[in-house]
């Protein structure tokens, strides 16, 4: 397996997974307008998604995108912790999506720079996509945080226990440093900064307060993840599974 | 029951350069809001390059039963239109 | 005089506009009738959202995402129509919650395999398109104009539907297996989807001297029947009615007695998923009851820093 065909599956399987859980909102959200607004999001998730699997695809030369995103296990997803973790109340699927949005947001835009040319494009088409939906979150954030004492205090207990997620997404491990060295991949490690900034000036905006530093759980680039994700990919991966030989 | 959200009315400029058309509402309980709202209902197909929204209840409508009043007077002004003016045979441009 | 002025407009062809004075039952038919349509929207995104998780490609993911999203646009011009005659969406909403409104009937169908999402694309869908075609030319100048967009984007609907059918139906055993049990079970309530025979459809009358409705539910249903028997014969599935015949000298096709007992008895509450359709819709809404009070409060503090 090649360096570069691992670090598109990570982008990817990112992409993918929380594509899955905004999925989750359709005919839930907390207004018809806002049902919309989650299923666009999540539909620019898959896109983006399809867009690195279709290029890991090319890279492998074996497997189809569809066969990356459905015929593998837990072991072998990379995406984020973060993206994982389930929706909870709208509060907590807006932070989770806000942390989210920023690192992106940072990401993309580097990414786009990328010395692939492949990259570089799906990057920059991504990057249009991500800063709506930080928009989106941002402001969702500034509403509920300013809102009642009730909405106030569910996006606090939700930053509070999503913050540990947080660590993973600065990662650089070997691979993302040898591509980084070829001028292919981003350094991680270089935007925390910048997304500390962004993050805590919404926090501030939004009355919330940055929770402390806390442990970090790590594991998403080693295919380690919490327990949510085995029950995403048996929903998400049933039929595939079910009927290896049928073409959908 | 809930209290009644704001209706906002959405004017949708479908390309540079053309007017904004009315597209319909949508709800939100603010500005912002309604402009996201607006975005996510009406331009999923991309139908446009810039958005309008106004709160409902700024709209001033004229009255059905006012509409002769209001509209037929100028049913008989034809000197408003062009074509009402004789020109001169063989005078061009004008 | 009004009514006289009124039905001479209707006569003519000429759209009813919010603000023109209408008689208090075509305001009341046109109230039911675009609610009920409204809600069909918004609860018929349940059946099909069941599978979202579940679809079996990136690319099926995306479209049936984009088609229960499509639904929910929907319900919203439909909604915005209603409230031109004066009733708000939280009233609309509450009459659903008290079930003092109704939707239509075929969303009370549990949808059990992935092929329930080609025969809903291609039955149901279908089955509503041939409606929604006809009621464009509705007198009520919102609700018209609401069709008409609504139609431009559901072009697509039945289509990926019943791609979706032809792709299992020339598919493994398994799949075709599977296509033939959803067409089984979705045929006879799609062609009760355009409601009692016009012998038993006691509102018609009114709607249709209004304009409300162009067309008779006998005549649409034969509609569908006529254009979706051969599409099932061209993708190999059958369709589970002896009775269906081309009759020569009707140009249609013949078809056999439809079980209103099981009709009556979905429409009074009886489905197998009415009781869930709803407790959907209401924890939805409760649950986002917080959100929407955060939101009204945020707003009322902002109007009060700007003034």
């Amino acid at each position: 397996m090649s360096s570069l065909f691992t670090y598109t599956l990570r982008i990817a399987d990112s992409s993918l997974i929380l594509g899955q859980r905004m999925s989750e909102w359709c005919s839930n959200g907390p207004t018809l307008e806002e049902d919309i607004a989650m299923s666009n999001i999540s539909l620019d998730m898959f896109g983006q998604a399809n867009g690195f699997y279709q290029y890991a695809a090319q890279l492998d030369g074996t497997k189809s995108a569809d066969e990356l995103a459905f015929r593998r296990n837990e072991r072998e997803f990379f995406n984020h912790q973060l993206v994982e973790q389930e929706n909870g109340n709208f509060g907590t699927t807006m932070v989770r999506n806000f942390l989210h949005d920023v690192f992106n947001f940072l990401f993309y835009t580097e990414l786009s720079k990328s010395k692939d040319e492949t990259l570089s494009a799906l990057a920059s088409k991504s990057l249009k996509e991500v800063k709506y939906h930080l928009r989106h979150s941002s402001n969702w954030l500034i509403r509920l945080g300013g809102g009642t004492e009730e909405s106030n205090t569910k996006v606090q207990d939700a930053l509070e226990e999503l913050w540990m997620y947080t660590g993973e997404l600065f990662e650089m491990d070997n691979l993302d440093t040898e591509l980084l060295n070829n001028g292919i991949a981003v350094d991680n490690s270089a935007l925390k900064l910048e997304w500390d900034i962004m993050v805590n000036k919404t926090l501030v905006k939004a009355k919330l307060t940055r929770p402390e530093e806390v442990y970090m759980a790590t594991g998403g680039k080693k295919g380690l993840h919490t327990e949510c994700l085995g029950f995403i990919l048996s929903e998400m991966q049933f039929l595939q599974r079910a009927y290896p030989d049928a073409k959908w | 029951m809930e209290e009644n959200v704001t209706v906002w009315e959405v004017f949708i400029q479908s390309k540079n350069g053309l007017a904004h058309k009315h597209a319909g509402n949508v709800h939100a309980s603010d500005k912002v809001m309604a402009l996201d709202n607006a975005r996510e209902l009406y331009t999923r197909r991309n139908e446009g390059s810039c958005i309008w929204v106004v709160k409902s209840e700024y709209i001033v409508s004229s009255e059905t039963e006012d509409s002769e009043a209001f509209f037929d007077p100028s049913n008989d002004k034809m000197y408003r239109h062009p074509t009402f003016y004789t020109m001169p045979e063989g005078s061009k441009h004008i | 005089m009004n009514e006289k002025y009124f039905q001479e407009r209707i006569d003519a062809e000429k759209k009813i506009e919010p603000k023109d004075w209408m008689p208090d039952d075509y305001r009341k038919h046109l109230i039911r009738q675009i609610s009920q349509h409204a809600h069909s929207e918004i609860i018929g995104m349940q059946p099909e959202g069941n599978w979202i998780t579940r679809a079996p490609s990136l690319r099926a993911k995306m479209i049936l995402l984009a088609k229960v999203q499509d639904e929910a646009g929907h319900g919203l011009y439909l909604y915005s129509a209603c409230e031109t005659l004066g009733i708000s969406r939280e009233k609309l909403v509450q009459q659903l919650h008290e079930g003092k409104a109704k939707y239509s009937s075929i969303f009370n169908y549990p949808t059990l395999s992935w092929a329930d999402m080609g025969a809903v694309g291609w039955l149901v869908d279908g089955a509503a398109i041939v409606n929604q075609v006809s009621l464009q030319r509705t007198s009520y100048g919102p609700y018209s104009r609401g069709m008409v967009k609504i139609c431009k984007e559901e072009s697509f609907h039945q289509r990926q539907g019943y791609e979706i059918m032809a792709e299992m139906a020339k598919g493994t055993a398994e799949q075709k297996a599977m296509a033939q049990d959803a067409l089984n079970r979705f045929w006879w309530p799609s062609i009760m989807m355009f409601g009692p025979q016009d012998s038993d459809s006691p509102r018609s009358g009114n709607a249709m001297k209004w304009k409300i409705k162009r067309q008779t539910n006998d005549a649409l249903r034969q509609d569908f029947i006529d254009k979706t028997v051969g599409q099932a014969e061209v993708i190999g599935l059958t369709i589970p009615d002896p009775d269906l015949k081309w009759n020569e000298e009707r140009q249609s096709y013949d078809f056999g007695e439809m079980d209103w007992e099981e009709f009556w008895s979905v429409v009074n509450g009886n489905g197998p998923c009415n009781k869930q359709r709803l407790a959907h819709h209401k924890k939805a809404y409760d649950q986002g009851k917080w959100v929407r009070d955060a939101a009204k409060a945020y707003a009322k503090k902002q109007e009060l820093v700007a003034n």
